[in-house]
């Protein structure tokens, strides 16, 4: 007879049970990389109104160069730039889309009635990728660390408000005081791309005065803890580094499922931007940003057939541009350049170069017609500050020779320009190799102006190269640059405006203004940044942007149109005209 | 050894041809070569027909029109409602030919709204044909010049070298050795790069055929001297010395005439070799600026990926060249025999 194995004891089965229960418990109370949701927990979390995504998968992006280092306060290069976003958070942020200030890591603030005291709340029970928690006192560090000259951060200067650096007090644990010197207008976009630095794993590093060597790209992942939506996994040099899910992020969808959907984002090394096209077209990479018009077309053949589609946003906030050397050469010795310069101060020289400029033809021939061209340093890309009163003449060689004339120049037989000394008007263009686009722009300006009687040499150099005759040696005659707003809002160009600035690129780091345009132009970009009311910022900046357009310092010429590309199946790609353009939602795409 | 003979002829009057079409490009390129048509962007080339879509024969050759079409894989259609006839030994921009005499008159033409680009076009319109022509000027010119140089330093210093003998020759001939071990490419790179803002563009020229022709001496030095030390121990040169004749007499008279052979092969090795210096130098952005033409700037283009996947016909000045260098090296080698059979 076969016996029945015995029924277990009645405590065997309580223990069973109060193990499973526990364990259930613990299966909860766990941090997990397949990103379940927590549970109770008395954190604060920020819900997003995206529509509701789902989790899985991995993104591939390309970079067009290894980035140098992780860490937030010493990166200055795009790709370091591009991989930290997505491993770090700020306590306020701009929304790229709307282009507005939002709560991020501070959960709310209050304004001083004289709009100097910021005191910031911030979100409870947010916690690092590493598990510690987010205090006030990881805040404190953070801005102590940004604020240290000798830590030579470059987003110091932001932080430099009437002179003074900002003071960040401590109130409570999760409550942290900011006091500016003087009331600043979009004060809160300051906070925005600050990375707030864990205080437990870097302070000893900053201590003994080592930070610039803190967290180097092979960083061991457990040695590096963020508030971003990934953290490290893992770093092959020279070929990629991998980011996972971050099992605390602070922010969840409506549909109460913690960002981000994604398991992985991938960063892929390639060489150049050619190779990220190819790279892109054969679906070896998922989302594309930073090409050329030339390329879109290229791929635009291709879309329908490997399931990406491509996006042009219309005008960007990047801004080209041809400009004459207007720095004071008395203490160089460069006679040739000083004497040229008698006809590059001549403000009608200026307006009449950009009278014979064919800016339709650099949209057309340079940019494939995916560009705007531009009078005036605000792109039509930004609606909020563009001034609409400027003039947007066409281009007209009669109005040039009248300018020419009336400022002295005459011609000889043959059609050369003479200035009113008798000396023939011949000039060199400097432009960056490495970028096709500024050297083709020389290539169409040199033969514009032959058509004045300019005799006009185009000089491709090095890029370092030429910032170092732009900026320290001042040997050139005129160059073709572009630059691009890092924001919206005038404030973070104060530098190219100001006479004493040090991108001021035409005569930068002046003692005090060399003209009184430019003395004009200090005064009401000053009187800008303190003014609260954004009606009255408009018309100073206004007034700042017809002053630029008289005088002509910077000959603006076009504004390239901001491209993207994105497989058919990520959903909730919506590309910005702000960086990070592709991936500044990264924590809402999901793959389809 | 008759098809040798033939074959030879063949190169040399394709050679000769080539080189008088390059020398008179003005003559036989319709367009000046900074002429810049922005509304023919990468247009692709262009035909001469003879019968009309209606089937009409013309007895003069004709182009189509070129319309912009952005809906076009190339960008353009042609327009075959508009027919311009190709015009011969007709009226066109002026140009000078070696800058002795200023003419106006074109091998072919067509009228100014029509354009006839052979080669099609490049970024800015500009006819790659003409530029093709008048960029054979500046690379075949620096060649020579360069290839002059070099075995005119290679003639100094190897006959000093074989000549003299002893100390002299050590010191020279590690010389040559040190040149031959340079890596020539990056020296030209950091010799370009620390060029002054101001060099005109017949400066830059000069030193681009100086640092090309200085770099490459040694090779033509070393086989000369190696002729010197043969031909100074020969009977006849012996008994010249014995009459008294100086060393400037001996090298000039007896000793060098025994090297002719070599200078001549070295000269059409390295002609073709300096080519391909300059083009390499003006590819890479060192060379001589816009908007003069040099074949390096044809093909600088073509670096962009965009460009190398749609644009063809940029690649065809580059195959134009191969039968050129072929033809060059075809007479090397065949001066080579000629000379070995003819006993030293």
């Amino acid at each position: 007879m076969r016996s029945f194995p015995r029924l277990a004891p009645a405590s065997l089965y309580l223990a069973a049970a109060v193990l499973c229960a526990a364990s259930v418990a613990c299966a909860f109370g766990l941090p997990d990389a397949s990103g379940a949701s927590h549970a109770a927990s008395t954190e604060d979390f920020l819900v997003t109104n995206n529509p509701p995504g789902h989790d899985g998968g991995q993104i591939v992006v390309a970079l067009r160069s290894e980035p140098k280092t992780l860490n937030p306060v010493l990166a200055t290069d795009i790709s370091s730039r591009d991989v930290i976003r997505c491993l770090t958070a700020d306590l306020i942020h701009i929304n790229r889309g709307t282009l507005k200030t939002e709560p991020a890591l501070a959960e709310s603030w209050r304004v001083s009635p004289d709009g100097r005291v910021y005191t910031l709340k911030l979100r409870r029970g947010v916690r690092f990728s590493d598990g510690q928690p987010f205090t006030a006192d990881d805040v404190v560090f953070s801005f102590r660390v940004y604020l240290d000259p000798k830590v030579n951060s470059s987003q110091r200067d932001q932080m430099i408000v009437g002179g003074k650096p900002i003071v960040v007090q401590k109130i409570d644990e999760g409550t942290v005081r900011f006091t500016l010197a003087e009331p600043y207008a979009a004060a809160e976009r300051l906070f925005d791309s600050v990375a707030m630095l864990p205080r437990h794993l870097l302070e000893n590093d900053y201590n003994s005065g080592k930070f610039d060597q803190v967290w180097p790209l092979t960083t061991a992942p457990a040695q590096f803890a963020g508030l971003g939506p990934f953290r490290l996994k893992e770093y092959v040099p020279g070929v990629r580094i991998v980011l996972e899910r971050n099992p605390y992020y602070w922010k969840k969808d409506r549909a109460d499922t913690q960002l981000p959907y994604l398991d992985r984002l991938v960063f892929l090394f390639v060489d150049s931007e050619d190779a990220q096209v190819i790279r892109f077209q054969s679906g070896d990479t998922d989302v594309l940003s930073r090409f050329n018009a030339e390329d879109f077309s290229i791929l635009q053949q291709t879309a329908a057939a490997r399931h990406y589609r491509l996006y042009d946003l219309g005008p960007g906030l990047e801004f080209n541009f041809l400009f004459f050397n207007l720095n004071d050469l008395s203490s160089k010795n460069l006679p040739e350049i000083a004497a040229k310069q008698a006809w590059f101060r001549d403000v009608r020289f200026r307006q009449a170069v950009s009278a014979a400029v064919d800016r339709e033809a650099i949209v057309r021939l340079v940019y494939n017609g995916r560009a705007t061209p531009i009078w005036g340093p605000v792109t039509p890309g930004d609606k909020l500050w563009t001034d609409h009163e400027i003039p947007h003449p066409a281009r007209s060689l009669d109005t040039a020779r009248q300018l020419l004339k009336s400022a002295g120049f005459s011609w000889t037989s043959a059609g050369g320009l003479i200035d009113p000394h008798g000396k023939p008007v011949e000039f060199s263009i400097l432009s960056t190799s490495s970028n096709v686009q500024r050297s083709k722009m020389a290539t169409l300006i040199q033969d514009d102006l032959s058509q004045l009687g300019m005799n006009v040499h185009v000089v491709p150099l090095e890029f370092r190269t030429v910032v170092d005759r732009l900026l320290n040696t001042y040997n050139y005659e005129a160059a073709v640059m572009g630059l691009a707003n890092g924001d919206t809002d005038p404030n973070p160009e104060m530098n190219v405006w100001l006479s004493s600035g040090g991108t001021h690129l035409w005569h930068p780091g002046q003692q005090k203004p060399a003209t009184p345009w430019e003395a004009e132009i200090d005064r009401l970009m000053e009187q800008q940044l303190v003014t609260m009311n954004y009606a009255k910022r408009k018309e100073l900046y206004d007034r700042v942007q017809e002053l630029l357009y008289r005088q002509m310092p910077l000959i603006c010429l076009v504004s390239p149109d901001l491209l993207a590309g994105a497989k058919n199946n990520i959903a909730d790609f919506h590309p910005a005209i702000l960086d990070p353009y592709a991936l500044w939602n990264v924590e809402q795409l999901y793959v389809q | 050894m008759m098809k040798q003979r033939r074959k030879l002829w063949i190169t040399l009057s394709f050679l000769a041809a080539f080189h008088l079409a390059v020398l008179f490009a003005g003559f036989f390129a319709p367009y000046n070569f900074s002429t810049q048509n922005r509304d023919f962007p990468f247009a692709p080339p262009m035909r001469a027909h003879f019968v009309d879509t209606q089937g009409k024969f013309h007895l003069r050759p004709f182009v189509y029109g070129l319309r912009l079409d952005p809906a076009a894989l190339s960008g353009f259609t042609t327009d075959f409602a508009r027919i311009y006839p190709v015009r011969f030994f007709a009226g066109g921009p002026r140009y000078s030919i070696v800058g002795l005499f200023s003419s106006s008159l074109h091998l072919f033409e067509v009228d100014s709204t029509g354009r006839i680009f052979l080669l099609g076009s490049d970024g800015y319109g500009r006819d790659q044909f003409s530029r093709f022509l008048y960029g054979g000027q500046l690379s075949l010119l620096a060649g020579l010049l360069a290839a002059a140089l070099s075995v005119g330093i290679g003639i100094a210093i190897g006959a000093l070298a074989g000549f003299y003998g002893g100390w002299i020759d050590d010191v020279l001939m590690r010389g040559a050795e040190l040149f031959l071990a340079l890596p020539w490419l990056y020296l030209l790179l950091a010799v370009r790069s620390a060029l002054p803002l101001h060099v005109s563009e017949s400066q830059v020229f000069l030193l681009l055929i100086c640092v090309i022709g200085l770099i490459g001496w040694s090779r033509p030095g070393r086989l000369i001297r190696g002729a010197v030390l043969s031909a100074k121990e020969r009977n006849f040169v012996l008994a010249a010395r014995g009459f008294g004749a100086s060393d400037l007499f001996l090298l000039r008279r007896h000793v060098l005439p025994q090297t002719y052979g070599i200078i001549l092969t070295q000269l059409a090795l390295l002609f073709p070799q300096y080519i391909l210096a300059e083009v390499t130098l003006t590819f890479l952005g060192l060379g001589v600026g816009e908007p003069m033409p040099s074949w390096g700037s044809l093909f600088a283009p073509l670096q962009q990926y965009a460009v190398l996947v749609s644009d063809w016909w940029m690649f065809v000045p580059a195959l134009i060249l191969v039968p050129l260098f072929l033809a060059y090296y075809f007479v090397a080698d065949t001066l080579q025999e000629r000379l070995k059979s003819v006993a030293l």
